[in-house]
């Protein structure tokens, strides 16, 4: 039966997609009946992730492989596709655009930095850990370097990356499905962590990877259908990312006649006005370095790097890395694209939907306007009272370009329904891999391998289990005390892990002569300055050194990690020869992996 | 391991070195110096799009996509080559 599932996946999963569609049908369907829009939304939240229990419950095991790596046979295509719905957050979905139409070219960093780093993952780490054969990214550091110094070290870094990103995740379920299922944000976290933990607790890595799969779909189709429906109803046809050129042009035209930037806006907490021009480049520096510490920081990241040892093989491995890529792809230029459209929808006077330049009081008796008026997403103010609503006096929170998108451009809310469904899967799948990673490496590296080597499998998978409900629930918790904006903690999760994981991981391979006090000396020094600076930058008051801001922390982390991994393990012995010859292994894709079954 | 020589591990590794380092120079020309002159390069025009911000919302990404297929592709090349490719 389980080589028949494998065989099976496309099958499954197209059958999947299309009772997906048939279900937007027979939403629309009832939208047309008159069913409430509310009662749509309630709708198309609760019947994916019911979905996505579902397959948690199917996919339930008490086989150590399969709970931590899926019982390594899963496709490269579709580990593509779960690394992609592990990828994106809730971040990537809701926040992007957003960020795109408010930050313009200088966003982009974003953009091209968490695509980019995954040739540093195809190149520099994957394959090679496949091969490894580990469960967890610390497993590695306890093989490769010896000893559990270097296995607790990686732990603790793992912990506070993965902890800090999840609680904005978790954040982000708590935020939509507020929204959806109109209940207070509070309630909200804890539905979504419901729904999170449906999906991983009883089947772990292989319930996760199957869910990811099923969240994938969802997100990307409530991704692209609002885009292409928008640029065929601007007349921009039907594949929106090749022909945008002229609305980036025409915003070009808009942000002259509209006057940006001349007059300052009022300041209104949370909220903002459009200042930045769209398609002018920025500071190339800064937006390098913001390249930098993205693209180095994916290639840390343990449920990222974890998702490549779940392929059947080294050659799948390095396959998985470019169709997760691809994958990502689809959605990250679109981005762009959504942003586009939807800033040209607002400015364009010569657009139904525009509404800067418009009498103030027709776009104060707008529907959309007034819904997210009302949840304190929007604002407008007739500063300089004369009747007319110039740029400077719209405000508003960047969620809401891709929330809000359907009801600007007047799309029916099966839409607003659907995207809903969408934002809900991609913060779903990204918290399940975090706290996965994050109970994993506690269960297995911290209790199995330190603290009690002769647990027996029942025990092990029991551990694991109370630890993803515990941090589970301790993330919840942080989440529901709103200390950190969404995309704040996100960035410092790229900067933590990059600070102490990337060169201790990257010379691991490819410097042979690397060594134990050289990793351990590198994970704890770069880890720590790294925070120092994040710290003396954001809270201590210290002027920053060369522009580099408390989002990119991990320029400074990582280059004192490599400076201090180097001299330390150049004054100190080099590796036995076993370790040598287990590097040499490493690098070939033939034999058996370095790690054998015995764990 | 199976009997693999330790020249052959040498000369497989040269070769997936230099693979790497071809691989992450291309990489750092459109992760990093292309996007230095963004400015500039928005002077020129690339199917309507200013191109400094083309390469940034598409460009770029389009080409790191094919880069990793590539990679897979060459690499798999030389693991044959040296006949240290996993037994299918």
């Amino acid at each position: 039966m389980k080589g028949d599932f494998i065989s099976n996946l496309p099958k499954i999963y197209g059958m999947y997609t299309g009772g997906f569609v048939v279900f937007i049908l027979f939403m629309a369907i009832l939208e047309y009946m008159g069913v409430s829009a509310e009662t749509i939304g309630i709708l198309f939240v609760a019947f994916t992730v019911f979905i996505y229990a579902g397959i948690g419950w199917l996919s339930r095991t008490m086989q150590v492989d399969a709970y931590y790596v899926a019982g390594r046979q899963v496709p490269a295509v579709f580990n593509g596709m779960a690394t992609a719905a592990d990828w994106m957050s809730g971040a990537s979905f809701v926040a992007m655009a957003g960020g795109i139409y408010f930050g313009g070219h200088g966003y982009l960093a974003f953009v091209v930095g968490w695509t980019g780093g995954y040739v540093l993952v195809a190149s520099l780490m994957a394959p090679y850990l496949r091969k490894f054969g580990c469960y967890t990214v610390p497993d590695f550091f306890g093989t490769r370097y010896g000893g559990n110094l270097p296995r607790f070290c990686a732990v603790v870094v793992l912990v506070v990356a993965s902890f800090t990103y999840v609680t904005a995740q978790i954040n982000a379920t708590g935020t939509i499905a507020s929204r959806a299922l109109q209940i207070p944000f509070e309630v909200g976290v804890w539905f979504g962590l419901l729904g999170i933990l449906l999906c991983s607790m009883l089947g772990g890595m292989r319930a996760v990877t199957w869910t990811q799969v099923a969240q994938y779909i969802v997100l990307i189709i409530a991704y692209l259908i609002p885009v292409i429906w928008m640029s065929n109803k601007q007349g921009f046809g039907v594949i929106p990312q090749f022909s945008y050129g002229e609305a980036v042009a025409r915003l070009t035209e808009l942000e002259v006649m509209h006057q940006l930037g001349v007059v300052k806006a009022a300041s209104v907490a949370g909220l903002k006005a459009l200042s930045v021009p769209h398609a002018a480049a920025g500071d190339p520096w800064k937006f390098v370095t913001l390249v930098a510490c993205m693209m180095l920081g994916t290639a840390s990241l343990p449920h990222i790097l974890m998702r490549y040892f779940t392929t059947p093989s080294v050659k799948a491995a390095r396959q998985s890395v470019a169709w997760s890529l691809l994958f990502i792809f689809m959605l990250y230029f679109t981005a762009p694209a959504l942003a586009t459209f939807t800033k040209l929808q607002v400015l364009d006077p010569n657009l139904a939907t525009g509404i800067i330049g418009k009498a103030f009081a027709d776009v104060q008796a707008l529907d959309w306007v007034q819904k997210w008026s009302s949840v304190g997403f929007l604002k407008i103010i007739d500063s300089n009272s004369d009747g007319l609503l110039q740029i400077n006096e719209f405000f508003m929170r960047g969620d809401i370009v891709v929330l809000a998108t359907p009801e600007i451009a007047g799309l029916p809310y099966v839409i607003s329904g659907l995207v809903a469904a969408g934002g809900m899967a991609a913060a779903m799948s990204t918290a399940d891999g975090l706290l996965l990673a994050i109970a994993n490496a506690l269960s297995h590296d911290l209790y199995y391998k330190m603290i009690d080597p002769n647990a027996d499998t029942k025990h092990r998978l029991i551990v694991a289990r109370v630890l993803l409900v515990v941090l589970g629930a301790a993330a919840a918790f942080i989440a529901s005390l709103k200390l950190t904006s969404i995309l704040g903690a996100v960035a410092w999760a790229f900067d933590f892990a990059m600070s102490g994981l990337f060169f201790p991981l990257v010379l691991g391979i490819w410097w042979k002569r690397c060594n134990r006090q050289g990793a351990v000396a590198g994970m704890i020094v770069g880890f720590c300055v790294g925070t120092w600076y994040l710290y003396q930058v954001r809270w201590g008051g210290m002027t920053p050194w060369m522009g580099i801001d408390h989002l990119r922390f991990g320029i400074i982390g990582a280059s004192a990690s490599l400076v201090t991994t180097i001299v330390v393990t150049l004054v100190t012995p080099e590796p036995d020869a076993e370790t040598q010859k287990m590097v040499d292994e490493m690098r070939i894709p033939m034999g058996k992996p370095i790690i054998d079954q015995e764990h | 391991m199976a009997e693999v020589s330790q020249e052959t591990l040498e000369a497989h590794w040269s070769k997936t070195k230099n693979l790497t380092i071809i691989v992450l120079a291309i990489w750092f020309v459109f992760s990093y110096l292309i996007h230095w002159f963004a400015g500039s390069l928005n002077a020129m025009s690339f199917m309507g799009f200013p191109l400094g911000y083309y390469m940034a919302a598409q460009g770029s990404l389009f080409i790191f996509v094919v880069l990793i297929f590539w990679l897979a592709r060459q690499q798999e090349k030389i693991d044959e080559e040296f006949g240290v490719a996993e037994e299918e």
